[in-house]
C-alpha cells in the first residue's frame, strides 16, 4: 500500500470533530475507528463500496473502477440516487483487469489507455478513478497515473485511492470525503455567490429525497448550490467553498470533509436530519438562523418560522387519518448511523413504539441521541443474528421490520410486514412530503390484507374445518335441506 | 461459422459479465444446507450477496474471510481459518464451499495448502462439515466459469472412486449448467422420471432457490442436493452434462466413476429437446411417453404460430456463451437475424456456432452501439440491459443473471419442448407489443397500420 494512502488513513482515523474519537488515547485512536471485522461472520460493504456510494452521485462524471471484474461487475447500478439531467453517472466503467494485465503489470498502462479513450469518447467534465484491492496490491500507482493523464488529458481526474481491504463502507465515505477536499472543492470558482448559499454533504437523492426538500429551501430563498453529491455536477461540487453554510445529514459519513471545509474555507457547518416532521422542522430553522448570523437578511427566520407553521400543520392534517391505525405498533427497527436515531423520532411522532433499534454502524453521538429520544439505551441492540431475529419476529415480538435488503427476507419467511428504509429502496422518504409516504407506506404494510392471507393453515395443517374457508361443507347440507324443502 | 472478435478497449463500459466467485457461490448454494465463503475482501462478499438477492428475492447465506490490510500483506491463512470455525459455529452448515477471489489469487495463495493445514489444526471444531475448494479469480472467466469450477471441485472432493455399480441402475447424473432456472431444473426431473429414470442434479438449486417459505429458520442454503445423494453418484447408468462449460466437471465425473457422459450444448429448441428426448430413450430403452409427444406438437404449433413475429426482426443478444448459443439459434430458427452477438467470455467453443457473422466478446456498452448501428427491433441480456434499451428506444427481453427489475427469473422455465414453446410465446409476445409504436410514423394516426403492413 502506497505511503499517502497511509498517511491518509492515520489522518481520518484521528478526526478531531468525532467525539468517539477524541475519547480514545493515541494508542486506540492509531488502530483506527473501524471495529475489526470478524471473518465468517461479518456484514456489510467495504471501503471501496464506501467511497463509490459517497462519489457516484456526481451525475455527469465518468466514475472507473480501475480492477478486476468483480467489483464494478457485481455493483454497478444498484442505487436509486436519482439524476435531474446526465446519466453518464449510470453506466459502469472498469478497467476490467485480466490476468495478462495482472501478471505482466500492465495495469498503470491500461488505467492510462482507458481514461485516454474514455475522455475522448465521453467528453467528461471529469473521471473519478478508484482502486480496488488488485490494483492496491499489484503496486499500480492511480494517484501518479491521474496526475499525469490530467495534465496530459485537459481533464480533471479524481484518483480515489480507497480499495476494499483497508476497512468499512464508512471509512470509504470519508476517503471520498478526502479526495473532494484536496482535488475537487476550491478548483473551479462559482459563477455567482448569494449571502444564502448552503451546501448538503451526505445527500445522496436516494429514490429522489432531495427533491422532497429542495422546493422548500426554495421557497424561503435558500440556494441550495450542491448536494455532496446527491444529484451533482462536476463544477457545482468543485466551486462549493464558496458557500455560507454546510448542512450534514448523514453524520459520520463526511465529517472530516465538513470540518476541513469549516478550516479552510470558514464554511460553518451544523448536523441535520430530513427524517421526521421536528427534525425537518429543526434542519430548516438551523439553516435560517446561521445564514441570518453570517448576514442574510432577518427576515429569512420569520419566513422559515411560517413556512414551518403552514408544512406541519399540513402534514399532520394528511397523516393524522393513518395514525389511529398505527399508534401502539410495535417496530423493530433495523439499520444504523444517522437513521438509527432519525426514524426513531420520526416514528415516535405518529405513536408507533420502538422495541428495538439497532446501533451498530452508529457513533457515539447517534446513540446519545437515541438515549435522549427513547429514555434510556434499552432499546439499543448491536446487531442481532439472523436466527434470533426470525425468533422475535415468528413469535410475533414486533409489528413490522423497518430495514434494509439484506434482513428483508428474514422477516418475510417468518411472514411478518417489512419496509425498506435502506440505500436500495424506491420511495423517498425526505422532508415534510416523505414523513407522509414513510406512514402511508408502514400503514399500507402493517395492514395489507396479505399477511391474514399468508398465515392461513394448509388445508393439510387443521382437522377441525374453519367455518371461514370450508364453503363447500357449509352450502352442501343447506342445499340440501332446501331441497327438502322445495 | 460466427468469427469470434475481441473488444479492443481498455476498459470495459457497462459489463455483461457476472464475477466467476458468484458463479461458484451459486454452485454451491446448490448443495444442502451449505454456506459459500469467499476467500477475500468483504466487499468482495457484499457486493456479490447483494446482486443475488436481487435476482432471487432470497437470503442468501455467503459469507467472508474479511481480509484487512493485515491479512492483505501477512496473507490470509488466519482469516480463512477463523471464518471457517466462525460458520461452522453460527451456522452448523453440512457444507462450505470456499471461492477464491482476485484478491487473494493475485497474492498468489497457497489456498489448498491451507485448507489442508486448517482442517489438521481444527479438526475437532470442523467435524461433520465438508469443506470444499474452487480456485475462482475474478480476473479470469465469468459467472459460467465460477460454477463450472465448483461442481468441479465438488466432485472431485466428495464422490468417492471405486464404488461397484449396479448394472441396473436407472441413476442419471445431472449436471445443469449455470442458466439453468429452478423452473427449468423441475422440468427436467419430471421429464427424466417420465422414462422411468432417476436424475441426480449436481448443483440442484431448485430445491433451494426455488424461493419458497421454509418452517424454521436456517442460516444455510434452503435446499440443494444432499451430502449422501453426492456420496451415491457413482452409482449410476449415465452422465448429463448441459452446457459446453460443462465438459469439464463431467470429465471429472466420468473419469472419477467410469460412467460415460453425454453434453447437449443446449436443452432449449426443437433440435436442443429432441437430442434430449433421443438420449433418455436411449438410455431407459423406452420411447417417449404419450405426454411428451403431445409436448412436441404443441412446440410446433408454438413455432407455427410464432415464426410470423420472428420474420425479418433484427435482434440484439448478449449473454454467457452457453446461454447466447441456444436463444441466438432459438430466435434465428424462427426467421429473425442475429445482428448483434455479444458474449461475455471468448473461450467457449460454442461461440463459433452462434448463428450471426461475428460475436463480439464485449460489454453491454458493445452491445447498445451494434444494436443501435444494426437497427435491432429487439435487446436480449439481463436486467442491466434496461438503460440501453430505454436509449435505442427497443424492448428489453431479460434473460439469464441477474434480473433484479422483474420478478420470477427462478419461475421461468425454457427447456424441453415445453419450455421452448413458452420461451417463444414470450419472445414473440415482446416483439409483437413493440410493433405498433415502433413502426408508427409520427404522422400516423392509426395504431394497427404496421401490423397490416408487416402481414403483407
Amino acid at each position: 500500500m502506497s505511503q499517502g494512502l497511509n498517511a491518509k488513513l492515520a489522518e481520518v482515523f484521528n478526526e478531531p470533530s468525532c467525539e468517539k474519537n477524541q475519547k480514545k488515547d493515541g494508542k486506540a485512536r492509531k488502530k483506527g475507528c473501524s471495529k475489526a471485522l470478524v471473518p465468517g461472520a461479518a456484514a456489510g460493504g467495504c471501503a471501496f463500496d464506501g467511497a463509490k456510494i459517497a462519489l457516484q452521485p456526481i451525475t455527469d462524471a465518468v466514475h472507473l473502477v480501475h480492477g478486476a471484474l468483480a467489483c464494478e461487475g457485481n455493483g454497478w447500478d444498484n442505487r436509486h440516487a436519482a439524476s435531474s439531467g446526465p446519466t453518464l453517472y449510470r453506466l459502469g466503467f472498469t478497467t476490467d483487469l485480466s490476468e495478462v494485465d495482472i501478471v505482466m503489470g500492465n495495469g498503470e498502462k491500461r488505467l492510462y489507455r482507458a481514461l485516454k479513450e474514455v475522455i475522448a469518447k465521453y467528453a467528461p467534465p471529469a473521471v473519478f478513478v478508484y482502486s480496488t484491492c488488485v490494483s492496491a496490491l499489484i503496486g499500480d500507482d492511480i494517484v501518479a497515473v491521474c496526475k499525469h493523464a490530467s495534465q496530459a488529458l485537459g481533464t480533471p481526474i479524481i484518483a480515489v485511492d480507497a480499495p476494499g481491504f483497508v476497512g468499512s463502507k464508512n471509512l470509504g465515505n470519508k476517503l471520498a470525503g478526502e479526495a473532494l477536499f484536496e482535488q475537487v472543492i476550491g478548483t473551479v470558482e462559482p459563477d455567482a455567490v448569494g449571502p444564502t448559499d448552503i451546501n448538503i454533504l451526505g445527500e445522496y437523492n436516494v429514490a429522489g429525497e432531495l427533491w422532497q426538500v429542495k422546493p422548500l429551501f426554495a421557497e424561503l430563498g435558500i440556494r441550495i448550490h450542491t448536494c455532496i453529491t446527491g444529484d451533482a455536477r462536476y463544477r457545482e461540487v468543485a466551486s462549493s467553498h464558496r458557500a455560507r453554510l454546510n448542512m450534514m445529514v448523514c453524520s459520520s459519513a463526511l465529517i472530516n470533509l465538513a470540518r476541513k471545509m469549516e478550516e479552510r474555507w470558514g464554511i460553518p457547518y451544523f448536523e441535520g436530519s430530513f427524517y421526521g416532521i421536528s427534525d425537518t422542522s429543526n434542519a430548516l430553522r438551523t439553516t435560517a438562523k446561521l445564514l441570518v448570523e453570517r448576514g442574510a437578511e432577518a427576515g429569512l427566520i420569520e419566513r422559515t418560522d411560517a413556512l414551518i407553521a403552514r408544512e406541519e400543520a399540513n402534514a399532520w392534517a394528511r397523516i393524522a387519518p393513518r395514525v389511529v391505525r398505527l399508534k401502539g405498533k410495535r417496530v423493530l427497527l433495523y439499520t444504523g448511523g444517522v437513521k438509527s436515531w432519525s426514524v426513531v423520532s420520526a416514528l415516535q411522532e405518529v405513536g408507533m413504539e420502538i422495541i428495538r433499534t439497532s446501533v451498530r454502524k452508529s457513533t457515539g453521538e447517534d446513540k446519545e441521541r437515541i438515549k435522549e429520544l427513547m429514555g434510556g439505551d434499552a432499546h439499543m441492540v448491536d446487531s442481532i443474528p439472523p436466527r434470533e431475529m426470525y425468533a422475535q419476529l415468528a413469535r410475533g415480538d414486533a409489528d413490522i421490520l423497518l430495514s434494509g435488503g439484506r434482513t428483508q427476507f428474514i422477516a418475510l419467511k417468518a411472514r411478518t410486514p417489512w419496509l425498506d428504509i435502506n440505500q436500495e429502496r424506491h420511495h423517498a422518504y425526505a422532508g415534510y412530503e416523505g414523513m407522509v409516504e414513510l406512514v402511508k407506506n408502514i400503514d399500507q404494510e402493517i395492514n395489507s390484507p396479505v399477511w391474514q392471507e399468508v398465515r392461513r393453515k394448509a388445508p393439510w395443517e387443521s382437522t377441525t374445518s374453519d367455518a371461514d374457508t370450508s364453503w363447500s361443507v357449509r352450502c352442501l347440507p343447506l342445499a340440501t335441506s332446501s331441497l327438502g324443502v322445495g | 461459422m460466427a468469427k469470434v472478435v475481441k473488444s479492443q478497449r481498455a476498459y470495459a463500459v457497462n459489463p455483461l459479465k457476472s464475477s466467476a466467485p458468484l458463479g461458484a457461490a451459486l454452485a454451491f448454494l446448490g448443495i444442502e444446507r451449505s454456506v459459500p465463503l469467499f476467500h477475500g475482501s468483504q466487499g468482495c462478499t457484499s457486493l456479490a450477496l447483494v446482486l443475488a438477492v436481487r435476482h432471487f428475492k432470497e437470503a442468501i447465506p455467503i459469507q467472508t474471510t474479511a481480509l484487512d490490510e493485515v491479512a492483505t500483506i501477512l496473507g490470509g491463512f488466519d482469516n480463512l481459518e477463523e471464518a471457517l470455525v466462525n460458520v461452522v459455529q453460527r451456522r452448523q452448515p453440512a457444507f462450505i464451499g470456499i471461492a477464491s477471489t482476485a484478491l487473494v489469487e493475485t497474492r498468489g495463495e497457497d489456498i489448498a495448502g491451507d485448507l489442508a493445514l486448517i482442517r489438521t489444526r481444527q479438526a475437532a471444531a470442523l467435524q461433520g462439515t465438508a469443506i470444499v475448494f474452487a480456485s475462482t479469480p475474478d480476473f479470469e472467466g465469468a459467472i459460467e466459469d465460477g460454477w463450472a469450477a465448483a461442481t468441479s471441485a465438488v466432485i472431485q472432493a466428495l464422490v468417492p472412486t471405486g464404488v461397484v455399480r449396479n448394472p441396473q441402475s436407472r441413476k442419471l447424473n445431472v449436471l445443469p449448467s449455470v442458466h439453468q432456472s429452478a423452473a427449468d431444473l423441475e422440468e427436467l426431473r419430471d421429464l427424466i422420471e417420465s422414462f422411468g429414470l432417476c436424475p441426480v442434479f449436481l448443483p440442484d438449486i431448485s430445491t433451494s432457490l426455488d424461493g419458497h417459505v421454509p418452517d424454521e429458520y436456517q442460516g444455510t442454503s434452503l435446499g440443494g442436493t444432499s451430502l449422501a445423494a453426492i456420496g451415491q453418484m457413482a452409482d449410476a447408468r449415465h452422465i448429463l452434462a448441459i452446457g459446453e462449460h460443462m465438459r469439464t466437471p463431467a470429465l471429472t465425473l466420468a473419469e472419477r466413476i467410469a460412467v460415460s457422459f453425454t453434453l447437449l450444448p443446449s436443452v432449449t429448441g426443437l433440435a436442443g429437446s429432441d437430442a434430449l428426448v433421443g438420449l433418455l430413450s436411449t438410455l431407459s430403452g423406452v420411447t417417449a411417453p404419450e405426454r411428451v409427444r403431445r409436448q412436441r406438437s404443441q412446440l410446433l404449433d408454438a413455432m407455427l404460430d410464432g415464426h410470423f413475429w420472428f420474420s425479418g426482426r433484427r435482434i440484439a443478444i448478449g449473454s454467457d456463451p452457453d446461454l447466447l448459443y441456444p436463444l441466438a439459434k432459438l430466435v434465428h430458427s424462427l426467421g429473425a437475424e442475429v445482428v448483434s452477438a455479444v458474449a461475455s467470455t471468448g473461450n467457449s467453443a460454442v461461440l463459433q456456432e452462434v448463428p450471426c457473422a461475428t460475436v463480439m466478446v464485449s460489454d453491454l456498452g458493445e452491445l447498445e452501439e451494434s444494436a443501435a448501428r444494426l437497427q435491432a427491433d429487439l435487446l436480449v441480456t439481463h436486467s442491466h440491459g434496461r438503460q440501453a434499451a430505454a436509449r435505442l428506444g427497443i424492448p428489453l427481453f431479460r434473460v439469464g443473471f441477474p434480473i433484479f427489475d422483474r420478478l420470477g427469473a427462478q419461475a421461468r422455465c425454457s427447456v424441453g419442448y415445453r419450455g421452448t414453446r413458452q420461451l417463444i410465446y414470450e419472445l414473440a409476445n415482446a416483439l409483437m407489443a413493440e410493433m405498433p409504436e415502433h413502426g408508427q410514423e409520427k404522422s400516423s394516426t392509426s395504431a394497427s397500420a404496421p401490423i397490416v403492413e408487416s402481414w403483407a
